[in-house]
């Protein structure tokens, strides 16, 4: 494989070639869905998607469409291949990742096709690194098959609001629990951990939450390693919309603004964890809390039972 | 039981909790008719801190309903979990306008929620357990010796000691002087250790009376509780006596400022080394009655919903510890530098 310390000319074909004049736009948004060591990259006419997986349950996607690029090129109508996201990352930050005022990296990235390694030409200060990450066959992506039509509630929250909520989870809690309602309490994330259960709510009239269009009441777990890694997508962003599919399918969208105020996409999507019912964690959170503290005096009565008769008294409520 | 605490008083009680997860890993609640008291105990039960919250520092207060048969309930919940909630003391004050705490009776879950900006609430369900009293036996009165000064002083003081430091030593000296010294242990050779001695002339202090000659030693890592009196601008008075008996530190009189929050600290010590026996000294016992000024009783009409002009608590007692045969420990130990004021 040739290989050059000079950046290729504008004259010839590369399957991928694009320019870009602060390497930050990229690797900031690559960050957001770094959670596996692994992606793929697709790169069209609008420009770059890459994709993050794992377990067969979660898919992050993060967007770089090509006008936010200086110059941005597919020769073919697409071109995919899986590669090191960390490799790409520590290249991409290879000057540093501090962003002092007035300092950026421009990238050049160039690829050839299919079989060769991704070429990143990397300049700051007059200083040039040049960079050849290779390239793997891509995966086969999951298709959540997530379309507007699809979806039941949708809620649109300003990221601040939801920051602070997403850092402090109770990671001892196995679920993330998401009650989305047109009645109370409208959106509600729930954790059940050792400590006990905590909930979340917000109202569907704060100033935070700028669309509120749920139709039916609808409460999914899903599991927090899983969706933990968002938090990083959410510290960027300034908007973040919750929409829910008939099974339960969450998918994540946050509007990410970058240094020059351009927009760009993440979204996160998930399966929801059908496994455990909330009496069974409410259940298993109890007898955790029992198997510390070997000296309860008063046993305490069983918490399912406690439940079902709460929930009988709020339908009573109800009518 | 239910109180709600409102505005900037949601921190404090934060402080509050901040401080007692260096003692222990349970955090003891016990509402009484004079206030809600928190609690914790360290494991080897020689140290005890109490806050007492009186009802003037909630915006609603119902201990619960305690007839002469029924007694008010009292529990304990993991310190980390009740820690958890209170865990960023600078966005509890940015955002939370309100904080609940509510125990039913037949429940099984202790309820803390707050209410925070933009109409988020956050509802927190806690597992508990009842407990039995938690309460450390004193006796000021009984106390040889004691000092009070602004918690600043005595802070600026224990910042010269390294932070790994186990344990240190009070002593009375000469001319009303006092010294606080590293605690080293006598197995340690005296050239290899390096000891700190700093002395604090009796003018740094608002009261000193002190037997002379007398020293305790105690646990570095507790008394660093005061960054609570500390922040809250508070005197701190310690009251001592031979090693061996309980030493406690009293509340300053009323006649301080009205809004000045009032604390106490008590130090209970024990003989022997590290593997010290459980205390003896807590057992089940009726505390202490608050020493309330007469602005308390006139406020109990005030309108709910204004934020209460005296918030009034006590806090604080731990242990302190020395080997037998008494005092003395500190002379044997070469001091290669003195003070240079003349102790003359």
């Amino acid at each position: 494989m040739p290989f050059s310390a000079q950046p290729p000319a504008s004259g010839e074909r590369y399957a991928l070639s694009a320019s870009l004049d602060n390497a930050r736009h990229l690797s900031s948004l690559l960050r957001a869905v770094h959670f596996q060591d692994h992606a793929t990259c697709l790169a069209t006419a609008s420009g770059l998607r890459v994709t993050v997986e794992d377990a067969k349950c979660i898919q992050a996607n993060a967007f770089i469409q090509a006008d936010i690029f200086q110059e941005f090129s597919v020769q073919e109508e697409s071109v995919i291949f899986r590669i090191s996201l960390s490799v790409l990352l520590d290249c991409l930050t290879i000057f540093g990742t501090s962003s002092l005022p007035g300092t950026s990296t421009a990238l050049r990235m160039c690829y050839h096709g299919y079989g060769y390694p991704l070429m990143l030409f990397l300049e700051e200060g007059g200083v040039v690194t040049v960079c050849k990450i290779n390239t793997q066959e891509p995966d086969e992506l999951l298709d959540f098959d997530f379309c507007s039509t699809k979806v039941v509630n949708k809620i649109i929250l300003q990221s601040e609001g939801l920051r602070e909520a997403f850092a402090e989870l109770d990671m001892t809690s196995e679920v993330l629990q998401i009650t989305m309602s047109p009645d109370k309490p409208y959106f509600r994330l729930s954790t059940f951990g050792n400590a006990g259960s905590a909930h979340l709510d917000y109202p569907r009239d704060s100033d935070l939450v700028e669309a509120f269009h749920c139709n039916q009441t609808q409460t999914n777990r899903y599991k927090i390693s899983l969706l933990k890694p968002s938090t990083k997508a959410l510290a960027l962003s300034c908007k973040v919309s919750i929409r829910t599919d008939a099974q339960g399918f969450l998918s994540l969208q946050y509007m990410i603004r970058n240094e020059d105020g351009q927009i760009c996409f993440v979204e996160y999507y998930c399966c929801p964890d059908e496994n455990i019912t909330e009496a069974e964690l409410e259940e298993k959170q109890l007898l955790s809390f029992q198997i510390s503290s070997p000296l309860l005096s008063s046993p305490l009565p069983p918490l399912p039972l406690l439940r079902r008769e709460e929930k009988r008294r709020e339908e009573e409520e109800k009518r | 039981m239910k109180c709600v605490i409102a505005g900037g008083n949601v921190k404090v009680l934060g402080r509050a909790v901040h401080s007692l997860s260096r003692i222990g890993d349970e955090l003891y609640l016990e509402p009484t008719e004079s206030g809600l008291s928190l609690r914790a105990v360290n494991s080897s039960r020689s140290g005890f801190a109490s806050f007492l919250f009186a009802p003037l520092f909630f915006q609603l207060y119902e201990p619960g309903s305690a007839g002469p048969d029924a007694e008010l309930l009292r529990c304990k919940v993991h310190m980390k979990s009740f820690l958890g909630i209170f865990r960023s003391l600078p966005s509890l004050e940015k955002s939370v306008g309100k904080c609940l705490i509510l125990l039913k009776p037949h429940a099984s879950r202790l309820v803390l929620q707050l209410h925070c900006k933009h109409g988020v609430t956050k509802t927190h369900n806690l597992a508990f357990q009842e407990c039995e009293r938690l309460q450390a036996v004193f006796d000021t009165q009984r106390c040889a010796s004691h000092l009070c000064a602004p918690a600043r002083v005595l802070a600026e003081a224990v910042v010269h000691f390294p932070p790994t430091l186990a344990e240190v030593t009070l002593g009375t000296g000469p001319g009303g002087k006092i010294s606080l010294r590293n605690y080293v242990e006598d197995e340690a050779e005296p050239s290899k250790t390096m000891v700190t001695e700093l002395w604090l002339a009796e003018d740094e202090f608002q009261t000193v009376a002190v037997v002379p000659d007398s020293h305790i030693t105690f646990c570095l890592k507790e008394f660093r509780l005061l960054s609570f009196a500390e922040a809250s601008n508070l005197p701190l008075t310690i009251h001592f006596d031979e090693p061996g008996s309980v030493s406690h530190l009293p509340a300053p009189p009323d006649d301080f400022a009205d809004d000045l929050e009032s604390y106490m600290v008590a130090m209970e010590t024990s003989e022997g080394g590290s593997e010290r026996p459980p205390s003896p000294t807590f057992p089940l016992r009726t505390p202490r009655p608050a020493q309330s000024g007469p602005e308390e009783e006139e406020e109990e009409g005030a309108v709910p919903g204004t934020p209460p002009p005296h918030k009034k608590f006590r806090s604080l007692f731990f242990g302190s510890v020395t080997t037998p045969g008494g005092p003395g420990l500190a002379s044997t130990q070469e001091v290669l530098a003195e003070d240079s004021e003349g102790e003359g």
